[in-house]
């Protein structure tokens, strides 16, 4: 079980969590004015990155509140937390 | 290369020689600079893909090639159930397709990949469980797919260590079961499509990772950059799996698919006291016993994509929780081992089996948590959407496509189907 550092409530174990899939993916202010393709790629497309993965999680069974994490899916690491709303950090060493 | 042909003759022959006789089953050639096709991927979808490429299509000139060994990614890691109950038309047709080959696989490969037709259970426990499930018999009915419908006493006299009593947290209120269903060996269908398609010619290339994709001026495929060199193909099929969105994004392809932790975990060994498959989606418990005697139990996904090949143990647990609810008498067993495979979910939770917007570029991917009774139909249709550049009408509509132009085929929303 990961061990989840909410920004708001500090390391908290996974299960009082939910997952929200990748992060920064904006949804278009009007989609009715989007093409059928651009409107695929934000409702289906996804990064799915092997490596450095910016994704959102939901404290749900705490604070309730949506915040960003930045974890490495092939160790499970988390390297950053950010609130919602923050730029994606830049981490020391690049994104490896 | 003559090939030994296995048989009750071959074995009483090899006992008497103390089984010294016995010959690798395929090469382990190295690369050539240049191939007819190439499968990316060597679990059972990919040597598959081969295999029928060369069988049926009159390719000769193939390889596949293998990050690291054949059958050592999702074939070798799930819990083997097949069966075909699906809801929609489309999945119906493709799944059902491939249980039929199933049932002839080992003659067919001359390779006994111990398929077992012991009948697969899906159970109800809830009102909505029970509509859902009665939904689904009457489709697969009149898509010529066998189901039916059994109250509790009759889930329990096909079943007979099931708990079908009242006070229970779920009780079984009736299950839907498919006789065709059952199990296979996981590891003899990978080694069974790469013994029959080594002895077609096809090279089989293990540790040979694609590192990149070279394009020509028109946008077509025309090499694999790999660990083990330079590859020119003019046709790639990449049957992947958990990795798919790394290897397509090599070739700047982007897919709807998420790659997520799943597990499985199998008992110690004991006598044969599990007949059938039995598998729960309400409660997240599925079983079935080897013929080692171990039971196997497929967990659940973990909530976040990963490639780790592991997962968390209260997923392991919550299953078992469940199982033993529902088969008291297992309480006291114990677990022998965990472990867990990437799989590539679509949002729909139907598979792609298309051309991508890349020429001479095919993709095999998205079965999610339930690949592995797909293999053969998979594979034969892959190979015939390479061989011919245009899908088979039975996965025809399992494009990349359908999620642009609205044509889902959302087995995500027929709940009663495990994904």
């Amino acid at each position: 079980m990961l061990l989840i550092a909410c920004p708001y409530c500090g390391n908290r174990p996974e299960i009082e969590f939910s997952y929200g899939g990748e992060a920064h993916l904006v949804r278009a202010a009007n989609p009715a004015l989007l093409d059928d393709q651009t409107w695929t790629d934000f409702l289906y497309m996804r990064s799915n990155t092997k490596g450095v993965y910016a994704e959102r999680w939901r404290h749900v069974r705490g604070c309730g509140r949506f915040f960003n994490a930045l974890r490495d899916t092939t160790t499970d690491h988390f390297l950053a937390v950010y609130k919602t709303g923050e730029p994606r950090p830049a981490l020391d060493g690049g994104d490896a | 290369m003559r090939r030994q042909t296995f048989s009750a003759l071959a074995l009483i022959k090899g006992a008497l020689i103390a089984h010294r006789g016995w010959q690798p089953q395929w090469r382990k050639p190295e690369p050539k600079p240049s191939y007819d096709a190439v499968i990316v991927g060597g679990g059972g979808h990919g040597l598959g893909a081969a295999y029928y490429l060369a069988k049926e299509h009159g390719f000769t000139n193939i390889a596949v090639l293998e990050k690291g060994w054949i059958g050592g990614g999702n074939t070798g890691r799930n819990t083997t159930i097949i069966r075909s109950n699906y809801l929609f038309n489309e999945s119906a047709a493709l799944y059902d397709h491939s249980l039929k080959m199933w049932e002839d696989l080992s003659q067919v490969l001359n390779y006994n990949v111990m398929f077992s037709p012991r009948g697969v259970m899906m159970l109800a426990h809830t009102v909505h469980d029970i509509q859902v499930s009665k939904r689904h018999v009457h489709a697969n009915r009149c898509n010529g797919v066998d189901n039916e419908w059994l109250e509790p006493e009759q889930a329990k006299e096909f079943c007979p260590p099931l708990n079908i009593s009242d006070n229970i947290r779920y009780p079984v209120l009736g299950a839907a079961l498919q006789r065709r269903g059952g199990t296979a060996r996981h590891d003899a269908v990978a080694w069974g499509y790469a013994r029959a398609a080594d002895a077609l010619g096809v090279d089989i290339i293990e540790n040979c990772e694609v590192t990149g994709f070279q394009l020509g001026a028109n946008g077509a495929v025309e090499a694999l950059e790999t660990t083990r060199g330079l590859i020119r193909s003019r046709k790639v099929g990449v049957s992947a799996a958990g990795s798919t969105s790394v290897v397509l994004g090599l070739a700047g392809i982007r897919l709807p698919l998420e790659s997520f932790p799943l597990q499985a975990l199998v008992s110690e060994p004991i006598k044969p006291v599990f007949p059938c498959v039995v598998m729960s989606n309400t409660i997240h418990a599925y079983v079935s016993q080897s013929d080692k005697g171990e039971l196997v139990i497929g967990a659940g996904t973990d909530a976040y994509t990963s490639y780790t090949q592991r997962g968390a143990l209260h997923i392991n647990s919550h299953t078992l929780d469940a199982v033993c609810e529902l088969f008291p008498q297992f309480r006291r067993l114990r677990m022998m081992r965990n472990w867990g495979g990437i799989v590539d979910v679509t949002p729909d939770r139907s598979p792609i089996i298309a051309k991508t917007p890349v020429p001479g570029l095919y993709v095999n991917c998205g079965w999610g948590t339930g690949g592995f009774k797909a293999t053969p139909g998979s594979a034969h249709v892959f190979a015939w959407t390479i061989a011919r550049d245009e899908p088979h009408p039975i996965n025809a509509p399992f494009t990349i496509e359908r999620f642009r132009d609205g044509h889902l085929i959302d087995e995500a929303a027929a709940a009663a189907v495990a994904h």
